[in-house]
């Protein structure tokens, strides 16, 4: 057992300790951990925004703008920089009431643009690349009369779910979207495939369950690592 | 002038940023590439007015001894150390800033996230009962999906994991689509809504 010797090692794992904790009940040390996480984090991000974000995009432009204008340059394109700089700054007047309505243009501003990009972005991301993706994989349609050939030509189980993994992809995909589909009834035939979506759906949560669970627990594993091994030495 | 300019900024900056998409030419993607970048800009002073709002908010707390107001104090502490460190010596690795990083933020947020492990488990304990054909369904592929992650291949062989594998490629995709693309459609009718003046919730309340 060799036990660290860090400073820095033993505030980590008093951390630690301190948010595990809760597991007990809420208290003031996992109160302390909370509320110092959420400080240092804002505090990171604020940081990380400025040297990542503010100053390549528009510190630096737009003193290479002024730069090149006071030696004779001209205008140049960097100073465009200070367009959103200036938007940027109009969004901080919301921490001012009297004239926190000014925040609104450069909000409108962004909202817009974002929104216009949405349009067209979600339209080839969120549907036609997903519906693509539904029915050509790899460049091979999903649907394929070759696969099932294979199959009956030498019948298999990993031959089987070959040729009809694809196809129930397909049939998955359209039964969800049916389920959402509420401008008719769920009856009859419509109720019948929208209740197969409800099958798909199960098992897609139930997955992304278990899948949320794994990286929890190996989240935990690494913590506990972290206490047993880097803090007191007990495993190598 | 309050309300309805903004609107008419949302408006124009929408329609461009919709057209200019059909439109092939140099200019057009300039004007992408650049609205882009002035986007993450906005975008960045509208993160950092979230921040200062939270110091705002704390300092208040401090300011009239509000209830819990001394964890307000180790909040104001944390905010000022990050600041502190990373404006003065910089974030470059090893700097002073990154061992807060490395040693105070890092190992809380990844044990805040691991906590819910016990939680998720024992909300999964209560509530999955197979009672129903859905219900068994997801508990089924939950246990396969966990399972599949273990390496238990040397137990039981190679079809656990295989099987995780195709409920997450298949059956699972299937699900996943389906709601990406009902996501999509709903984030472009909420576009269009947001562009025409439709939807105004942005706007806030007030004048």
């Amino acid at each position: 057992m060799h036990v660290s010797t860090d400073i820095w090692i033993w505030i980590a794992a008093a951390l630690t300790l301190c948010i595990y904790s809760f597991l007990y009940k809420d208290n003031p040390f996992y109160k302390f951990a909370e509320h110092l996480l959420v400080g240092v984090s804002a505090g990171y991000f604020f940081v990380i925004y400025f040297w990542n974000l503010i100053v390549p995009n528009l510190l630096t432009p737009v003193k290479n703008g002024f730069v090149t204008l006071f030696t004779g340059g001209g205008l140049t394109g960097d100073l465009a920089a200070l367009v959103p700089g200036i938007l940027g700054l109009i969004i901080l007047t919301r921490l001012i009431p009297k004239i926190a309505w000014m925040s609104r243009w450069a909000i409108g501003f962004y909202f817009g643009a974002f929104q216009g990009i949405a349009i067209t972005g979600y339209m080839q991301a969120f549907i036609l690349a997903q519906i693509y993706g539904t029915f050509v994989t790899a460049a091979n349609p999903v649907f394929s009369l070759t696969l099932f050939g294979n199959f009956f030509g030498d019948p298999g189980w990993a031959r089987f779910v070959l040729a009809t993994s694809g196809p129930l992809m397909i049939v998955g995909v359209i039964c969800t979207l049916t389920y959402f589909f509420f401008s008719t009834e769920h009856k009859g035939v419509v109720g019948g495939v929208a209740r197969v979506g409800i099958v798909f759906l199960m098992i897609g949560f139930g997955a992304s369950f278990g899948y949320t669970v794994m990286a929890r627990v190996s989240l935990l594993i690494g913590r506990l690592t972290f206490l047993l091994r880097d803090w007191l030495g007990i495993i190598s | 002038m309050r309300r309805e300019l903004p609107l008419a900024i949302c408006f124009i900056m929408g329609i461009i940023m919709t057209v200019q998409f059909f439109i092939p030419h140099a200019y057009s993607q300039w004007l992408f590439d650049n609205m882009l970048k002035w986007l993450i800009i906005v975008l960045t002073f509208a993160m950092i007015l979230g921040i200062l709002n939270l110091i705002k908010l704390h300092a208040q707390k401090v300011q009239h001894r509000r209830r819990d107001w001394l964890y307000s104090i180790v909040a104001l502490f944390g905010i000022s150390a990050s600041l502190v460190t990373g404006f003065g010596w910089g974030i470059e690795a090893d700097s002073p800033f990154m061992v807060l990083y490395d040693y105070v933020q890092i190992p809380m947020q990844a044990t805040m996230f691991s906590l819910l492990a016990f939680f998720i488990a024992s909300a999964a304990f209560r509530t999955f009962r197979a009672r129903t054909l859905e219900a068994t369904l997801l508990l089924v592929a939950a246990v396969v999906v966990m399972l599949g992650r273990v390496p238990l291949e040397s137990v039981v062989g190679r079809w656990l994991p295989d099987l995780a594998e195709w409920i997450l490629d298949y059956p699972n995709m299937a699900a996943k689509r389906g709601i990406m693309i009902g996501i999509g459609l709903g984030v472009i009718s909420m576009a269009l809504k947001i562009i025409l003046g439709i939807e105004r919730s942005w706007l806030g309340g007030g004048d």
